[in-house]
C-alpha cells in the first residue's frame, strides 16, 4: 500500500534534521495561521494560486526563489561551520552521510530551485511589459510550469523529514548514484525533483520564445528589443535545446535504478562517462541560461542609472548570441580528466577561452555606458559594480581552469568551488538581486529601502570575498572538495576565515529581510506615483506600478531601442488615448495548481514505489490536460468602460503631478501650424 | 528618381498606439502553432540524445545477443509500412477537415488510429519476444539503448493514439470548429513528426543493426 515507506523513514533520532524539520513546519504553520486569521484563503486562492497573470506568476516564482535561497544558504552555513571545526580528532557535528546530503541539497537547490525560479520570475514579471504586450503566449502553461517547479521544490523539502536526500552531489554522477551504491531513496528524490521542475522549465522556455518572437508591440524590431528581452530570448532557446538532454540523462539513470538497464553501470557494457558527457551537454548551457538574463538585468540597470543609452547595443546583442552558441561547444571542460586525447582537450580548452571574448565585450560595454554618464549610486548599480569586478576575477580563474594541464591539478579541488561560486554568485545572484531591487517598485508600487539594500550589498560583497578567496588558496594547497573531515593543519585557518565570510553573508541576508520588512512598513513613503520611479528607458516604465491586469490599455508603437525614453523626449509619453477598446484576457484556472499537487503525488509515489498512487497521479495529469483541451471559453473580456475607469484613475493622479499630455495637445505639436506650412 | 528605403517607422509614421488594437492584436492560432513547433524541436533534441546514446552503446553487447541475431527486418518493414501509411491517412483526415467534411475526418482518423494501434501491437509483441528469450533491456547496454530509444518512440505513438481518441470525441461533440481544427492540425504535425523519427529508428537501429 505504501511501497517502501514506513515510519522508520522519518529520522526522528537525529536532532539536527528534526530541528530543521521542526523549524520548517513551524514556519509553515505560522504562515497558514496568519492566512487563516486574516481570512485570506479566498483571496489567496482567487488572486494568486489560480492566477494566470504573468506578473503574479513572476512574483510567486521570486518568492519561491527567495525561500529556497534561505534553505540553500542554511546548507552553506552547515558546510562552512562543519569544515571550520572538523579537523584532526574533532569530527564536527555532521556525520559523513549527513554532510553529503547537505552539499548535494545545497547545489541542487541553488541551481534548480533558487536560480531557475528567480530567472523565470524576472522573465515573467518583466518581458511582457518590456515588449509591450498584455500577456505571455501561453498563460495557462505558464501557471502549470510554476506549480510544477514549486511542487518539485516541495519534494526536496519533504526529503528532509521523510527518508533522505541524495548523497551524490548535485550532479548525481554514476556509479555512485546507481542502485548498487545508493540503494536509499535519496537519489530518487533528486531524480524526480529535477524531472518535474525540468518540465516546468521547458514550458517557460517555449512560452517566452513564442512570446518574444510573436507578440512584440508594433515597431519593435528584433534590433530594438531591450537587452533584457534579448537575453530572455537566448535563454529560452537554450532551455528548449538543453533541457531535453537533462530529461533524457536523468531518465536513463532512472531506468538504471528502476528497470535494471546498463547505461551507466560498471558492468553490462555501460559507460559512466556517457552520463558525465550528457549531463554537461545540458549543464554548461544551463550556466549560461542563468547568467544571460543576469547580464540583461545589468544592461538595463547600467543604462538607466547612467542616464544614458547602453553603449554598443548591437555588440551587446551579438555577444549574447555568441555566448548562446558557444555554450554548447565547451561541455568537456568539466571533465578534462576523463582521459580524452590531448587534441580533444586542447580544442575544448580553446573553445572555453573563446567565451571570454564576448563576455569581455559585455564588460566593456557596461563600463563605457557608465563612462561620462551621470551614474546614480542606487542599490541596483552597486550590485552591478560589485558584479563587474568580482565576475572578471572569476573569469580569470576560469581561464586558468580552461588550460587542461592546470585543470588536471586543480580539478575536483576547492579551487574549482571558489571559481564557480565566483562566477555564479556575482554573475547570477547579484544580477537577480539587482533585478529584484530594480523591478520591485514595478511589481508592488513602492520602492525597497535603499539604506538596508546598500548594507545588504556591502555585507554580501565583502562576505563573498572572505568566504571564497580562501578556497582558492585551499585549492592550491591541494584540498579536495566535499570533505566532511580532514587532517591537514594548514587548511584549518583558511576554513575558519571562510566560515567568517559566511557570517558576513548571513548578516547581508538579514539586512535583506530587514529591508523587506522596513519597506513594507514604510510603503506609503516610497510610493511609485508615476510608474517610472527610476527615470527608466524601456516600456515597462510606461505603465502604472503595479500595472493593471491588462498591462497596456492601448498597445504602444515603438520607434527606438529605448522606447520609453524616446516617448518622453518626443513628448508622447503619458498621452491619454482618444478612446479605449474592450480587452480580452485569459481566465484564472485551478487546473495548474491541481496538476502541481498531483505531480508532487506522482513524484513522491515514484520515489517510494507506491505504484497505485503513481498511476493515480499520472491519470489526473492526463485527465487535466484533456479537460483543459476541451474547454473553449478560457478568456473573458474587460469592457472598454472598465478600462477607461482604471486609466482615468491613473491619469487623474498623473494630472495632479503635471506629467500628462493630452492627445490633442500632442497633435497640435506634431501637425504643421496653418499659416506656417508654406 | 531617388531610391528610398522603407523603414519600420514608415509603417507607423505617426502612430502612438497600435492601429490593430483591442481585439485580435495577436494571432493566437499562429502562436500556438509556433509554440508547438518549438515543442517538437525540443522533442527532436530528446530523440537526438537517445539516438546518440544508442549509437555509443551499439557495440556494447556484453556477451549478449547482437542486433543481427535479434532483428527481424521483415517484421520491422511491416511495422514501418503501418506507420507510414497512417501518416498518409492522417493527411487525408486533414484534407477532409479543410473541406469541413466531418464524416470524412472521423473515418480517416479511425483508420489512422487502427494503423497506429497495429504498429504499437507489433512493437509490443517484438519486445515481449525479446524479453522472453532473455534479451531484455537489462541484458546489455546495447539492449538498454535499443529498448529505451524504440520504446520512447512507441510511448509517443501511444500518446498520439490517446490524443486521436480525444480529437475524435471533440470532432463528434463539437464539430469542426476553429479550435478543434487547430488541434487537429497540431495533432497531424505530431503524427508526421513521429513518422520522421521512426525513419531514423528504422535506419539507425534496424537496418544498421542487421548488417
Amino acid at each position: 500500500m505504501l511501497g517502501k515507506l514506513t515510519l522508520s523513514a522519518v529520522p526522528y533520532t537525529n536532532p539536527i534534521i528534526m530541528g530543521a524539520v521542526g523549524f520548517s513546519v513551524i514556519c509553515a504553520a505560522v504562515i497558514v495561521g496568519a492566512i487563516t486569521y486574516n481570512r485570506k484563503w479566498d483571496y489567496l486562492w482567487k488572486e494568486w494560486l489560480t492566477s494566470v497573470d504573468h506578473k503574479r506568476i513572476g512574483v510567486m516564482y521570486v518568492i519561491l526563489a527567495l525561500i529556497m535561497l534561505l534553505r540553500g544558504f542554511s546548507d552553506a552555513i552547515m558546510m562552512r561551520s562543519q569544515q571550520a571545526i572538523a579537523f584532526g580528532p574533532n569530527h564536527g557535528y555532521l556525520p559523513p552521510h549527513h554532510y553529503d546530503q547537505v552539499f548535494s541539497a545545497h547545489g541542487t537547490i541553488m541551481i534548480f530551485f533558487m536560480a531557475m525560479p528567480f530567472m523565470a520570475g524576472l522573465l515573467n514579471l518583466v518581458v511582457p511589459l518590456q515588449i509591450g504586450t498584455r500577456d505571455v503566449a501561453f498563460p495557462f502553461m505558464n501557471a502549470v510550469g510554476l506549480w510544477l517547479t514549486v511542487m518539485a521544490a516541495m519534494l526536496v523539502m519533504v526529503s528532509l523529514g521523510v527518508g533522505e536526500f541524495s548523497k551524490a552531489g548535485w550532479t548525481g554522477y554514476p556509479p555512485l548514484t546507481e542502485l548498487k551504491y545508493s540503494p536509499g531513496v535519496g537519489v530518487d528524490y533528486w531524480i524526480w525533483a529535477i524531472q518535474i521542475s525540468g518540465i516546468g522549465s521547458l514550458m517557460t522556455g517555449i512560452n517566452f520564445l513564442v512570446t518574444i518572437l510573436k507578440m512584440r508591440a508594433p515597431g519593435m524590431t528584433l534590433m530594438r528589443m531591450p537587452v533584457f528581452t534579448w537575453t530572455a530570448l537566448c535563454t529560452s532557446i537554450l532551455i528548449i535545446l538543453a533541457f531535453p538532454v537533462l530529461t533524457v540523462t536523468v531518465g536513463l539513470l532512472t531506468l538504471d535504478r528502476y528497470v535494471g538497464t546498463h547505461f551507466f553501470t560498471g558492468g553490462g557494457g555501460g559507460d559512466l562517462m556517457m552520463y558525465t558527457n550528457l549531463f554537461w551537454v545540458w549543464g554548461h548551457p544551463e550556466v549560461y541560461l542563468l547568467v544571460l538574463p543576469a547580464f540583461g538585468v545589468f544592461s538595463e540597470v547600467t543604462a538607466t542609472f547612467s542616464s544614458k543609452r547602453l553603449f554598443g547595443y548591437t555588440s551587446m546583442v551579438m555577444a549574447t548570441v555568441a555566448i548562446t552558441l558557444l555554450s554548447f561547444l565547451v561541455w568537456l571542460h568539466h571533465f578534462f580528466t576523463m582521459g580524452a586525447s590531448a587534441t580533444v582537450n586542447a580544442a575544448f580548452g580553446i573553445s572555453t577561452m573563446v567565451i571570454a571574448v564576448p563576455t569581455g565585450v559585455k564588460i566593456f560595454n557596461w563600463l563605457f555606458t557608465m563612462y561620462r554618464g551621470r551614474v546614480r549610486f542606487t542599490t541596483p548599480i552597486l550590485w552591478t559594480l560589485g558584479f563587474i569586478v568580482t565576475f572578471t576575477l572569476g573569469g580569470m580563474t576560469g581561464v586558468v581552469l580552461a588550460v587542461p594541464p592546470a585543470d588536471f591539478v586543480l580539478h575536483n579541488s576547492e579551487f574549482l568551488i571558489a571559481h564557480f561560486h565566483n562566477m555564479l554568485i556575482p554573475g547570477v545572484l547579484f544580477g537577480f538581486l539587482a533585478g529584484y531591487t530594480y523591478w520591485f517598485p514595478k511589481a508592488f508600487g513602492f520602492q525597497l529601502d535603499e539604506a538596508w539594500g546598500k548594507r545588504a550589498f556591502w555585507l554580501w560583497l565583502s562576505g563573498f570575498y572572505v568566504a571564497f578567496m580562501p578556497l582558492y588558496v585551499l585549492g592550491f594547497e591541494g584540498m579536495p572538495r566535499r570533505m566532511d573531515h580532514y587532517n591537514n593543519p594548514a587548511w584549518q585557518p583558511w576554513l575558519v576565515i571562510a566560515a567568517f565570510g559566511v557570517v558576513l553573508i548571513a548578516a547581508g541576508i538579514a539586512c535583506q529581510i530587514a529591508q523587506l520588512v522596513v519597506s513594507i512598513r514604510d510603503r506609503r513613503s516610497v510610493v511609485d506615483q508615476t510608474g517610472d520611479i527610476w527615470n527608466g528607458r524601456t516600456l515597462e516604465w510606461a505603465v502604472a506600478s503595479p500595472p493593471p491586469v491588462y498591462n497596456f490599455a492601448r498597445i504602444p508603437v515603438v520607434h527606438d531601442i529605448d522606447a520609453f525614453t524616446d516617448m518622453k523626449e518626443r513628448g508622447t509619453a503619458y498621452v491619454r488615448p482618444e478612446r479605449y477598446y474592450p480587452i480580452h484576457m485569459p481566465k484564472n484556472s485551478s487546473i495548474p495548481f491541481v496538476m502541481g499537487i498531483f505531480a508532487f503525488a506522482f513524484g513522491f509515489a515514484m520515489i517510494w514505489h507506491i505504484w497505485w498512487l503513481a498511476i493515480v497521479g499520472f491519470l489526473v495529469e492526463l485527465g487535466s490536460l484533456i479537460v483543459r483541451a476541451s474547454m473553449e471559453d478560457v478568456g473573458y473580456e474587460i469592457p472598454a468602460a472598465e478600462v477607461e475607469r482604471i486609466e482615468s484613475q491613473r491619469f487623474r493622479k498623473l494630472d495632479g503631478m503635471g506629467v500628462t499630455q493630452r492627445a490633442g495637445r500632442r497633435a497640435a505639436i506634431l501637425q504643421p501650424q496653418p499659416g506656417l506650412a508654406d | 528618381m531617388s531610391t528610398s528605403t522603407t523603414t519600420i517607422d514608415d509603417l507607423f509614421p505617426d502612430e502612438l498606439f497600435s492601429p490593430a488594437d483591442g481585439h485580435g492584436d495577436h494571432d493566437p492560432e499562429a502562436n500556438v502553432a509556433f509554440g508547438f513547433w518549438a515543442y517538437l524541436m525540443s522533442d527532436c533534441l530528446l530523440f537526438a540524445t537517445l539516438f546518440a546514446t544508442f549509437v555509443v552503446f551499439s557495440g556494447s553487447f556484453a556477451g549478449g545477443p547482437t542486433g543481427r541475431q535479434l532483428f527481424d527486418l521483415g517484421g520491422t518493414l511491416k511495422e514501418t509500412m503501418l506507420l507510414l501509411t497512417s501518416s498518409i491517412t492522417c493527411g487525408f483526415a486533414i484534407l477532409g477537415m479543410q473541406r469541413q467534411a466531418r464524416r470524412h475526418v472521423m473515418g480517416w482518423l479511425a483508420v489512422t488510429f487502427l494503423l497506429g494501434l497495429g504498429f504499437v501491437a507489433m512493437e509490443v509483441s517484438e519486445f515481449a519476444h525479446m524479453v522472453a528469450i532473455g534479451a531484455g533491456p537489462d541484458r546489455s547496454a546495447f539492449l538498454s539503448g535499443f529498448f529505451t530509444l524504440v520504446a520512447t518512440h512507441g510511448l509517443h505513438v501511444m500518446a498520439g493514439l490517446v490524443w486521436m481518441l480525444v480529437m475524435m470525441g471533440q470532432v463528434s461533440f463539437k464539430g469542426l470548429s476553429e479550435p478543434v481544427c487547430s488541434r487537429l492540425r497540431r495533432f497531424s504535425m505530431f503524427w508526421h513528426f513521429l513518422d520522421i523519427v521512426w525513419i531514423g529508428v528504422f535506419t539507425v537501429v534496424y537496418l544498421k543493426g542487421s548488417l
